[in-house]
């Protein structure tokens, strides 16, 4: 039970409103939170101070980092992760992360502490209106104003954050409420509720909608799987290798839902959309049913709406039914918990509704052949594809977990780095976070101690969160950086080259009065690059090497999966490289661009 | 004059909308004007959340109305949507996401009934305060207030009703007005709570051949 103070004159044990809100933590089986204390979450603060063999609290050097963090956890367990910061600039700054999570349906639970109520509305110091700020990125909010709603408000936010489509749920504690007492015997700690407006536990296919895309399927010449972070969030991943090894469908992934099917497998299309493969843009263009399973054709996919996928059927199945039909109209509208559809299509499907496609596979085959992911060779430079097809052959025997941040980094990781299970790539997909990598490595490695945890980053996206280097050191999690360092922004610097005629403008991460701030450098990175970044790690206890030439990669590498604790391998790339294939905003399978 | 302005014109008019339904419905992107009823749980902050959400998304409101219901745990909002069919979709889809609305029902091409009530304040400088009245009794309108310079007028119904009494108050001189928004209801069938949500598996309805 609770830690508790024993009132000396009636000798009634009571609790305060912070303390059932740890208690209620614990219930729901979190094992860590991220939590950065302040004047208005003191009182959560001591009481997650009681409770530290139970639940472990870290301390970020950010909040945002926490918020990451949180979706370290969150996306590699399932389950919903947990960030806490006080009032007003504390709690201001866990938006990007909510946002993030919200935009990817990841679940999260956010606490921030509150001024006391007299207090709110007034202007008071480190106030913010922290639900009116929400309300457009969390999936639910709540401001507790009554000790006695603690405990079921912190169950149903658990709830509404890990069914249905998943999401971030806000709960703002005021401080006086955190400080009220009620007797213990008063506290129901698995309080009932109703939700009279949340049905997540409706939505099932029809047997004569699954019927429907069986005969699609059967009629089907040319068909392709788009299958994105929907499959991973329902725990598909099974049922679905189950439905495409049997009918030979091609697998398209998002990013999302990348190692729903094992990138190293024959079937795999691996990534599609912007900078996706040719083969599963150029297969998604031809097809004639797509099935579109936990996906939301967002316009990274699609490009062009009306010119994505227009020769086929589309078969769409979603658990929010605000999903369907939103960009893309779908023949075969299916809103229903993806587990389950797949579950029932596998069931109803028999050997002779399976087409034969070996026509398809031949011609994607060919595809295959004549546009495979590839990148020049660049002599004893190191491009970022090649570190990362390195990182591939070293680590893909240790089942890693891999964060990275948003840029070329990104892209390029997940494009030549192949998973084979669901929840090992975490990627901020649809905010396109940059600074997500690292702390979001760090929650990983807290929910997976054992595990090789690696953060793919951009010294750009690396710099917007470097301070957690600090919770890496403190907290003891030996989190691998591999860090692409280009000294530039690195993807603003393509779009600069595709589309603006290379004129930098502040996409150089170096001092300002070297030429290449403004591009009229020779193009080679400096003998000192910018910031010192080994020189950083190492201050804040991290070991750091730096690596320049193709020769000493391999080893160098090794030398940091090897090493017991953090590390930081800074790695000198080249900045004119592009992330190919890439369809240009807008454009369609046949705009892209090949080289 | 239009002295018995319900029936006859009422008909016509429900023939025209009629039109317009269907003809939206072939072209798929004609703006129509949609009422939709919103069941939401009585808590703080929920038309905030719910005008948000609406103007986040771009959504076009024509009117909404808030009040209490049979059941003091719910609240009623009747919203006029002017969006294209597939937009409105999104919109009744987006309200219906919201943890604290329970419920949206939307009245197309459903028999129902629709009222605004409006108060409006008419000028009675220039001495012709019958002619006022004789059109308020028409229009089956009350007069609530009388001052040495103007009436108040109390008013409701249909909108295009409405909008013909102020047509008619204009030449006398409006000195104030203030409407309420739409409010509407089903005639033959009750919405309450405890109605199993048909919102989903409309959306589920499969269209394929």
């Amino acid at each position: 039970m609770s830690a508790t103070e024993p009132e000396t004159e009636n000798s009634v044990e009571t609790i305060t409103g912070s303390e059932i809100l740890v208690e209620m933590l614990i219930r729901q089986q979190s094992e860590v939170i991220f939590a950065y204390p302040g004047g208005c979450s003191m009182p959560l603060h001591q009481a997650l101070r009681a409770q530290r063999d139970r639940l472990r609290t870290i301390l970020p050097r950010h909040e945002q980092g926490g918020t990451f963090a949180a979706q370290g956890v969150a996306r590699t367990t399932g389950r919903a992760g947990v960030c806490m910061a006080t009032s007003g600039p504390g709690a201001t700054n866990l938006v990007t992360g909510i946002a993030d999570a919200k935009l990817d349906s990841i679940p999260m639970v956010a606490i921030t502490g509150q001024v006391p109520q007299q207090f709110i509305g007034t202007d008071a110091f480190q106030e913010t209106p922290m639900v009116e700020v929400c309300r457009a990125i969390t999936k639910h909010h709540y401001l507790i104003t009554d000790i006695k709603d603690v405990a079921r408000i912190v169950k149903e936010a658990f709830y509404i954050a890990e069914t249905g489509r998943p999401g971030p749920v806000l709960i703002d504690f005021p401080k006086d409420v955190q400080l009220a007492t009620l007797p213990l015997d008063e506290v129901d700690f698995d309080p009932s509720f109703r939700l009279p407006g949340y049905h997540p536990e409706i939505r099932k296919a029809a047997p004569e909608q699954i019927s429907q895309v069986v005969a699609a399927i059967r009629r089907s010449k040319r068909p392709v799987l788009y299958v994105g972070g929907g499959c991973i969030l329902s725990d598909a991943s099974e049922e679905l290798r189950e439905f495409a090894l049997r009918t030979g469908i091609p697998v398209a992934m998002t990013v999302m839902g990348l190692g729903v099917f094992p990138g190293d497998h024959e079937q795999s299309l691996h990534m599609l959309g912007m900078h996706g493969t040719a083969y599963a843009n150029y297969a998604v263009d031809e097809s004639d049913l797509l099935l579109a399973f936990g996906v939301r054709f967002d316009d990274r996919v699609t490009g062009k709406l009306d010119a994505f996928a227009r020769h086929g059927k589309i078969v769409h199945i979603d658990i929010d039914p605000s999903e369907i039909h939103k960009n893309k109209e779908a023949h075969i509208p299916i809103n229903a918990d993806l587990k389950e559809a797949l579950t029932a299509l596998n069931a109803t499907l028999t050997d002779d509704d399976i087409p034969d496609l070996s026509d398809w596979t031949a011609r994607i085959n060919d595809w295959k052949q004549k546009y495979p992911l590839s990148y020049r060779d660049s002599g004893d430079e190191i491009l970022q594809q090649w570190a990362i097809e390195q990182l591939y052959e070293q680590t893909k025997e240790k089942d890693p977990f891999i964060a990275v941040g948003v840029g070329q980094h990104q892209m390029w990781a997940s494009q030549f780095y192949k998973f084979n299970k669901p929840r090992r790539w975490l990627s901020s997909s649809g905010l396109g976070t940059m600074g997500f990598g690292l702390p979001a490595a760090m929650g990983m490695q807290a929910a997976n101690p054992d595990a090789l945890c690696i953060d793919i980053d951009g010294d750009g996206s690396f710099q917007m969160n470097i301070q957690e280097l600090a919770t890496l050191y403190c907290e003891k999690l030996p989190v691998k950086i591999l860090l692409l360092n280009n000294q530039h922004l690195g993807m603003v610097t393509q779009w600069e080259d595709r589309f603006m005629e290379g004129r930098r403008a502040h996409t150089y991460l170096g001092p300002v009065d070297h030429p290449e701030a403004l591009g009229d450098g020779d193009g080679m990175q400096l003998e000192e690059t910018f910031p010192n970044f080994v020189q950083i790690s190492e201050g804040y206890g991290v070991k750091a090497r730096q690596v320049r030439t193709r020769k000493d990669f391999p080893a160098a590498l090794k030398e940091m999966l090897n090493h017991d604790g953090p590390y930081l391998l800074d790695v000198i790339c080249v900045y004119q490289e592009h992330v190919l294939p890439m369809i240009p905003s807008g454009g369609t399978a046949q705009n892209m661009i090949l080289e | 004059m239009p002295v018995d302005w319900p029936m006859q014109r009422r008909r016509s008019l429900r023939r025209i909308r009629f039109c317009r339904n269907f003809l939206g419905f072939l072209t798929k992107s004609r703006e129509m004007r949609h009422v939709l009823s919103a069941l939401v749980v009585n808590q703080p902050g929920v038309l905030a959340h719910i005008s948000g959400m609406l103007a986040s998304r771009a959504f076009n409101i024509d009117s909404l109305a808030v009040g209490a219901t049979e059941n003091e745990e719910f609240s009623r909002i009747t919203f006029v949507v002017r969006e294209d069919r597939k937009k409105f979709e999104q919109v009744r889809k987006q309200l219906e996401k919201i943890v604290t609305v329970v419920k949206v029902q939307d009245y197309v091409e459903r028999e129902f009934v629709e009222r605004d009530l409006m108060l409006i304040k008419v000028s009675t400088a220039n001495g012709r305060r019958s002619e006022i009245r004789e059109l308020t009794d028409i229009f089956r309108g009350r007069i609530v207030d009388v001052g040495s310079e103007h009436v108040m007028i109390e008013i409701s119904g249909q909108e295009t009703k409405i909008e013909a009494f102020i047509g008619r108050m204009r030449e006398f001189g409006i000195l104030e007005m203030v409407r309420t928004g739409r409010v509407a209801m089903l005639r033959d069938e009750t919405i309450t709570q405890d109605l199993p949500a048909d919102v989903i598996p409309e959306c589920s309805e499969a269209s394929a051949s």
